[in-house]
């Protein structure tokens, strides 16, 4: 088992120091300047259906599951974005999607203005450069034959132009420092670390590539709990010093409200509320986002009484055979007629933020001290 | 080492029965390859009529192998209980003959786990694998089990029973698995339910209707619950007193008002603080440093004392009371709180 690497007192201050001359690297090199807070990542009505097919030899297709239908979404530069829903309800199929590893049904996908779903050859080898990705899993994500230098550099073998082969072997030495690993340990292989020292190994590979957008598809979930917040504040200093925008797709609200600036809410592969953390958590208006706040457990015991339940009824519809009109009437309380005729779009009902509900009111759910 | 005080403080407001689970020091051991895994190291706890005790740890912290050991479902080898009592019923089950155990644990103790697909057969139908316990220890016939599982499945909750009961798991959700789970855990009336991270696997609106279907059962029937989790939300919502391992260790135990609102222990203290709050955004998170103890090499003296900002050596530290040289005992620090570190007074006034 490698000792405590993630820096406290002279590698620490190593680690500072090293911190600054990574990041005036990254400022001085390919990175176009941008005016802070353009729109870098734009999702437009963005689609994934799976074909339903039946037979083994003859497939026919019998129906679609509708993993995705319709997501809008905005990410702008240096901020961070989080996506939030149960499970099933599509957030890591808009994850693929955006690292361009599943080709979208329909809609589109700009980045810098360009559409990504119809990017090829340099074009697409400069985006999937730019948006890199973080997994849940740091035990499947991480190739257990491959030292964790040869993890961190492999992105350059194919990306040759931002590390020049001499200076690697140094580069990766750096990034692992940076992200709170000792850099001695470049030739060990991923068992000898522990869970959140893998999560910072499949940081540092991110960041290995100098990217623009980190997509981090439940960075933290696997972790244990004091494990947890080191990496939380670890992604928060990394998108300080190299001005990252994250895409933070999470089921633990708490963690999102944390680390986000905007929050999005999915539901059965749409979002049904979007708007500042203050917003959607202060004051949500969709009655699942209500639902799924209230069901949060607070760890405060003097908050414990202070908290009204919304018991949902049932379980998710499936995606295979949506709802018609609104995807949440099933399970609504204040579902009525309108619900079942007419999709509700996602737009401000003077609540001050979008929210998909045809009767969307705000409500105070989370207690407050 | 001396054995801590084995009561649990009962809450004053609910479960202040009988003691009807008693662990006293137990131990387990694993042998394995890279050596002694030594996995809980003295552990303590009384469970009583309708309370609900939380094991509260991290992964590693020994809280389901203490759980599975009261099971008696620990592989051996290459588990071993080196020493301890687990007394249920007045009976010591660790000196039982096995036949003996088995007769007393099943209908007695029953536990539910994490993952509910993997811990069902997925080629036989929930009702036969429900009807399974009446059939087994109570020699039913197939028909009445099934009669039974139907009732136990509308006892918790499981929206069309009959039409469900001949229903496959692959064709339950995650929720009415788990809810599968306990319906075969409550078929013969336990007095003890053990949950091992029973929501850990579900998301949190599921989380919500399990453990308030686990409350209602246990307001209906009188057990004593033991809830094993990392979860401080969970155990704030849920439980009436909470154990806190680490290191195979309690270094901590209260009612969980008191542990969480005034926490005794730097571990107890950290994880407080190292987690985000739903309530507010606030501000940068203080996690703990450096990483959970390796099993095989549990750090000497206190176990928490290279991740601890209070530890004290040297000169600094009181005699005998050196964190790095010295293990903290499990001692009073409040009337009904008990703490396992040199320092409890200095991390309480904080």
């Amino acid at each position: 088992m490698p000792d405590d690497s993630t820096g406290s007192t002279a590698a620490g201050r190593a680690a500072e120091a090293d911190r600054r001359a990574v990041s005036d690297a990254a400022d001085a090199a390919t990175r176009p300047v941008h005016a802070p807070g353009e729109v870098l990542l734009e999702v437009k009505d963005l689609k994934k259906h799976f074909p339903l097919t039946q037979g083994i030899v003859l497939k026919r297709t019998v129906g679609h599951v509708r993993a995705v239908d319709g997501v809008n979404l905005r990410l702008r530069r240096g901020e961070t974005v989080g996506l939030v829903g149960e499970s099933g309800c599509g957030k890591s199929t808009v994850t693929k999607m955006l690292v361009a590893l599943e080709k979208p049904t329909d809609g589109q996908i700009l980045y810098k203005g360009d559409d990504v779903t119809k990017l090829s050859g340099r074009g697409l080898k400069q985006y999937r450069r730019e948006v890199q990705i973080i997994f849940q899993d740091p035990y499947a994500s991480l190739n257990p034959r491959m030292t964790v230098g040869d993890i961190v550099a492999e992105g350059w073998s194919v990306h040759a132009d931002i590390a020049p082969k001499k200076g690697r072997l140094q580069r990766t030495q750096e990034l692992m420092e940076r992200v709170g690993l000792n850099p001695d340990f470049v030739n060990r292989y991923p068992h000898q670390f522990s869970g959140g020292q893998r999560q910072r190994i499949g940081i540092a590979r991110a960041l290995a590539l100098q990217p623009e957008v980190i997509v981090c598809d439940e960075p933290v979930s696997a972790l244990d709990v004091s494990v947890q917040a080191q990496v939380v504040n670890l992604l928060e200093d990394l998108q300080e010093d190299f001005g990252l925008s994250y895409l933070f797709i999470a089921h633990d609200l708490s963690v999102v409200r944390h680390i986000s600036d905007r929050v999005a809410v999915m539901y059965l592969g749409s979002i049904v509320e979007e708007g500042t953390e203050d917003q959607v958590y202060g004051s949500p208006s969709h009655p699942y986002t209500q639902a799924l706040l209230s069901s949060v457990p607070v760890h405060e015991p003097h908050l414990r009484g202070l908290k009204e339940r919304i018991p949902l009824e049932g379980d998710v519809p499936s995606p295979a055979n949506p709802p018609s009109g609104c995807r949440f009437r099933t399970r609504c309380w204040k579902a009525q007629d309108i619900c079942a005729a007419e999709a509700p779009a996602l737009v401000d009902r003077g609540q001050g933020h979008p929210s998909a509900c045809h009767f969307a009111e705000a409500r105070h759910v989370v207690p407050t001290e | 080492m001396s054995t801590a005080s084995t009561s649990v403080p009962s809450s004053p407001a609910r479960g202040a029965g009988a003691p009807l689970l008693e662990v006293d020091d137990l131990r387990v051991q694993f042998r394995t390859g890279s050596g002694l895994v030594n996995a809980v190291n003295g552990v303590s706890y009384t469970v009583s009529e309708g309370e609900t005790v939380a094991i509260l740890g991290e992964s590693g912290s020994g809280k389901s192998v203490s759980a599975q050991a009261i099971m008696g479902i620990l592989d051996s080898p290459p588990a071993e209980v080196t020493s301890g009592r687990i007394v249920f019923e007045g009976r010591d089950l660790l000196t039982l003959p096995e036949e003996e155990q088995r007769r007393v644990r099943g209908p007695g103790i029953s536990m539910i786990f994490q993952d509910a697909l993997s811990s069902l057969n997925p080629v036989y139908s929930v009702g036969f694998q429900i009807g399974e316990m009446f059939r087994a220890h109570r020699g039913t016939s197939r028909k009445e089990a099934k009669q039974h599982a139907v009732e136990l499945m509308e006892r918790v909750r499981i929206p069309a029973a009959k039409e469900r009961v001949n229903d496959y798991p692959h064709q339950f959700s995650g929720g009415m698995r788990q809810r599968v789970m306990i319906a075969m855990a409550l078929a013969l009336d336990p007095r003890i339910l053990i949950a091992d991270e029973p929501t850990t696997a579900l998301d949190v609106t599921v989380q919500a209707q399990v453990m308030d279907l686990l409350k209602d059962l246990q307001r209906d029937t009188g057990m004593g619950l033991i809830l094993i989790t990392h979860d401080l939300g969970v155990v704030n919502e849920v439980a009436d007193n909470v154990a806190v391992m680490y290191a195979g260790r309690i270094v901590e135990r209260g009612t969980v008002d008191e542990v969480f609102g005034n926490p005794a222990h730097p571990y107890t203290d950290g994880l407080m603080r190292s987690i985000p709050q739903v309530e507010v955004k606030g501000g940068r998170l203080q996690p703990i440093g450096g990483q959970p103890p390796n099993l095989a090499a549990i750090p000497s003296g206190c176990p928490f004392h290279p991740r601890c900002p209070k530890r004290r050596t040297g000169a600094e530290a009181a005699p005998g009371r050196d964190c790095v040289a010295d293990v903290p005992p499990l001692r009073l620090v409040l009337p009904g709180r008990e703490a396992a570190c040199h320092y409890s007074e200095e991390v309480l006034d904080a």
